[in-house]
């Protein structure tokens, strides 16, 4: 914990965004973590994303469940809406708000204890219902807050602080995100902010749940010799061979890119992403094959990061379920409650 | 690109704007933070050995400081650099056992110096203490030079004056007064080792205008007459007055008559406001004084009626954008009683003879070198307003160290280009997991504004202290906009696991890492946020181990809150205390230490 707030500078030469906002304005509290913690990177990756987006900190409402990763959302976007909820229950609360106003942008933070162990069959639902959010998993491989036990995500063969080696078999949440047909699944690292800042900012824009399960390196319990989840670790195994670029819908196209061996998939609103990929004929429309990539990757012991997995066209929880175009906040009480008469004449309809 | 050489002290001595900005490098940050401990007598001291006149310049100096100060870029207005100095010096109390002395068994070397102004004293400040015999003549009766006769006393109090010089004077210089060098030849048959020309730029300029010599009992050289008055020879002057030229000397010579007599003052400027050379505190004190700043007026002629002054014409011009071309556009007369001309000083130098074999260049001026302050001749060194006209009393100073150290290696047989090294300190200041040394959170306190004495009172009495100095309560907040520019964020990059912990937690994102390949004015333009100010250096690491980008430091607006280090898990980032230790005449040289 730092001996003081980071301060705000009146003439920093800081740049603003369309809302006339700076990089500060989308800050939240100081972080508590440890120095040095993947997640504080990972939040500065929020931070810097939704800045650039130019979105409204009032239109945002970021959930957490519990752990060190479920501290974060405090640590960004002060304006906007949070919810704090119980251990592993942040997916259904996210699915009943995002029910109820779907005109918010969600992003729920979690651990790989939060998301692969308590809160595992919360999230394999989310996932299943296409929940419209942004589903970031601050993925360290340890139970930081209690002092370091592996997690869910352990690899095997990896070894805890004081030696002792992992032999339960990991989950890996991409594998598990894409066996459960989700529609936006990334991977990437906290300490590569020029990938991870681009895929939050598609994921932000993308129609449906989108999963980045970030390696998010944990400096009091994971950073040492025999961890897959150090810096030093991932930097070494870390494969980048599927580019993205994120151009937003009025955007120019800055980045140069070859038009042969590009895919672009063009987004919800308008945006479009273009890939560029180095492992012959990878689509990153392809379901099967993305799964067989990584899985392959994984008996290389290779991390591939990068947006693995897109499908723009599945239907989101909301068309699934024929809601109402209308937030169901904005209706009118009338419509949302008839009334018993109302109720007497639906109830004529099943007889 | 090659990694920054943090060994070489004028890296981060560049760092500290105000240090650096400072042409005789006073440490600012150090004496601002023991004045905020209240050590004033310490405070005072550390003044001391760079700028000899911590009690003098605290009131009078053209603070180079303070536009460089990284606070303006911060907030917008600098820390009251120069008035916290009278701080320090006003609450002093006894620091007579602090002061250097003179040895009791001298060198037999014998200095002279011409001038009892800043730089001959500072000579003698440097030189008594080395065991020298230095003798000062000066032409009037008193010490000081333009210090005392330029300066109203209601700006500089005459008791902050004696007591200054006479921490110098009194180690035991022999003071000549009243005693005019005519001959430069002459002084030097007389068996001194090593002369120091301190003489200043005594000539007031004149204007050759029509009615110039009929009205002379009512046109007067600025400084002249300034010194008139601060003698006591003119006590009053007419109620409509016209001063000429917008320098400092003018801001003196326009409250000057303000007090005694003038009730109409008018100061008339050829050129716009933002051209003006006077400092702009100087003009803002002069209008509080119900001075009016004529701009875009050329002095014309002298109007007299019967032989007598009763106005002055002027060309009215009209500039351009920067105000290099002018066209008149009118003529107006304007009503006076008393014109004073303060358009620049210039040096005289009818003393030296011109077949000594000393060079003077083509406009007359002698020839000094800018390093060394010897002149061309053997043994006789010049410096202060003398060599280069009228600068300010830190310049003067300055050049007295500098002229002390060649005096000391000439007397010595030593060359003059062998000067004593510059060194410097860099020491740690982490005193616990995120704990320092030193205030290291930013305070958002505005700048304190100066208390004057109401206008009656100043006007009644010439000698009354403008300026209440700050008061206790000003001070202590005052202190805390100072930003420690010199506790810098030192990188080791062989502990650095590239987390990106400092880079987010950056206040004004002044951390960056990337490609150290390429040339500096592109790597700008890589930076986390804009890099607009090129007088600021880059700090450059060594190559980072996993990935073999490097880590730049953007110095232009860095805060030194130290939220830096204190996220780092590593130590990478510390905080480290820069001390630059100077060179002075007499000293063993040094060594950077860290």
């Amino acid at each position: 914990m730092p001996s003081i707030r980071k301060p705000l500078i009146p003439l920093a030469p800081l740049p603003v965004n369309e809302l006339g906002l700076t990089l500060r304005d989308y800050e939240g509290g100081m972080s508590t973590l440890c120095a040095g913690c993947g997640h504080d990177s990972i939040t500065a990756a929020i931070t810097r994303a939704f800045f650039e987006l130019s979105l409204p900190p009032e239109k945002i409402a970021k959930l957490s469940g519990i752990g060190c990763s479920s501290k974060t959302p405090t640590y960004f976007v002060s304006g906007a809406h949070g919810f704090n909820s119980v251990h592993g229950r942040m997916p259904p609360i996210v699915t009943g708000a995002n029910a109820a106003n779907r005109s918010s942008i969600y992003i729920g933070i979690s651990g790989d204890g939060d998301s692969l162990s308590i809160g595992a069959g919360h999230f394999v639902h989310a996932v299943r219902r296409n929940v419209n959010m942004v589903y970031v998993i601050e993925n360290n491989g340890v139970y930081g807050l209690t002092k370091g036990q592996f997690s869910a995500t352990a690899d095997v063969g990896s070894s805890a602080k004081k030696g002792a080696a992992n032999e339960t078999p990991p989950i890996d949440p991409v594998i598990l995100a894409l066996s459960l047909g989700a529609t936006f699944v990334a991977r990437s690292f906290s300490g590569d902010k020029g990938q991870l800042i681009p895929i939050i900012k598609a994921a932000v824009e993308h129609k449906g749940f989108a999963l980045i399960d970030v390696i998010s390196p944990c400096i009091q319990f994971n950073n040492h010799e025999g961890s897959t989840k150090s810096y030093h670790y991932v930097r070494e195994h870390e494969i980048k061979e599927i580019d993205q670029v994120y151009i937003p819908p009025s955007g120019e196209i800055t980045a140069v890119l070859p038009e042969d061996g590009i895919v672009k998939v063009k987004m919800f609103d308008g945006s479009t992403l273009a890939f560029r990929t180095l492992p012959p004929h990878y689509d990153p429309r392809d379901r099967e094959g993305a799964m067989h990539y990584v899985n392959q990757a994984r008996l290389r012991r290779e991390i591939p990061t990068g947006l693995l997995f897109i499908d723009e066209d599945a239907p989101d929880v909301h068309e699934l379920n024929s809601t109402t175009d209308t937030p169901l906040v904005d209706l009118p009480y009338e419509s949302l409650c008839p009334g018993s008469g109302a109720l007497a004449r639906f109830m004529e309809g099943f007889k | 690109m090659e990694p920054t050489n943090i060994e070489d002290p004028n890296f981060f001595h560049q760092v500290v704007d105000c240090q650096w900005a400072c042409p005789a490098h006073t440490n600012v940050p150090e004496y601002i933070r023991l004045i905020g401990q209240g050590r004033y007598a310490d405070a005072y001291m550390e003044n001391r050995k760079s700028n000899v006149f911590p009690g003098i310049l605290g009131r009078t100096c053209d603070r180079p400081c303070e536009p460089a100060c990284r606070r303006g870029r911060v907030d917008g207005n600098p820390v009251a650099i120069c008035r916290l100095k009278r701080v320090a010096a006003d609450l002093k109390g006894d620091i007579s056992s602090m002061l250097p002395t003179a040895p009791l068994s001298k060198n037999g070397k014998k200095v002279a110096c011409i001038g009892a102004g800043p730089a001959s004293l500072t000579v003698a400040n440097d030189l008594l203490p080395l065991g020298y015999d230095v003798t000062i003549f000066e032409s009037s009766a008193s010490p000081g030079g333009l210090m005392r006769t330029n300066i109203p006393s209601f700006r500089l109090p005459a008791e902050v004056l004696d007591q200054e010089i006479a921490a110098i004077v009194d180690m035991g210089a022999n003071m000549e007064y009243s005693t005019q060098i005519k001959s430069l030849e002459d002084l030097r048959s007389k068996g001194f080792d090593a002369i120091f020309i301190g003489s200043g730029a005594p000539k007031g300029k004149d204007l050759a205008l029509k009615g110039r010599d009929e009205g002379r009992d009512r046109i007067h050289i600025g400084i002249e007459w300034l010194q008139s008055v601060a003698f006591g020879h003119i006590e009053s002057v007419g109620e409509r007055v016209l001063v000429i030229g917008v320098g400092n000397t003018a801001m003196d010579c326009c409250r000057t008559a303000r007090r005694i007599g003038g009730k109409d003052v008018k100061v008339m400027a050829r050129r716009p406001r933002e051209f003006f050379k006077a400092s702009p505190w100087e003009l803002e004190d002069a209008e509080e004084e119900g001075i009016e700043i004529t701009v875009n007026h050329a002095p014309k002629e002298i109007v007299l009626d019967d032989g007598k002054v009763i106005g002055m014409r002027f060309d009215v011009l009209s500039w351009n954008s920067d105000a290099t071309k002018s066209e008149v556009v009118g003529s107006v007369v304007i009503d006076c009683d008393d014109v004073i001309l303060a358009i620049g000083q210039e040096n005289a130098f009818e003393w030296i003879e011109r077949d000594m074999g000393m060079d003077f260049d083509n406009w007359g001026m002698p020839v000094v070198d800018e390093k060394t302050m010897a002149t061309t001749l053997d043994g006789v060194f010049m410096g202060g307003d003398a060599p280069w006209g009228p600068k300010n009393i830190i310049w003067a100073v300055a050049h007295g160290h500098e002229a002390a150290i060649s005096i000391d290696n000439y007397c010595n047989g030593v060359a003059l280009e062998d000067r004593p090294a510059t060194a410097m300190d860099l020491v740690s200041q982490k005193m616990g997991l995120t704990e320092w040394s030193y205030h290291n959170d930013y305070n958002p306190n505005l700048r304190q504004k100066m208390t004057h004495v109401e206008l009656t009172k100043r006007f009644a009495e010439l000698s009354l202290e403008v300026e209440l100095g700050f008061s206790v309560e000003q001070t202590v907040l005052e202190v805390e906009r100072c930003l420690n520019c010199d506790v810098e964020p030192v990188f080791k990059a062989s502990s650095c696991i590239e987390c990106d912990a400092c880079i987010d937690i950056c206040p004004v994102q002044c951390l960056t890492m990337t490609s150290g390949d390429g040339v500096i004015e592109e790597l700008r333009l890589r930076l986390s946020a804009p890099s607009p100010n090129l007088d600021q250096q880059v700090y450059l690491s060594t190559k980072l181990a996993q990935t073999g980008r490097v880590m730049v430091k953007d110095e232009n607006i860095c805060v030194h809150c130290g939220l830096c280090a204190e996220r780092c898990p590593t130590a990478a980032w510390d905080m480290e205390k820069f001390t630059l230790n100077l060179g002075y005449a007499g000293q063993v040289n040094q060594r950077v230490t860290r």
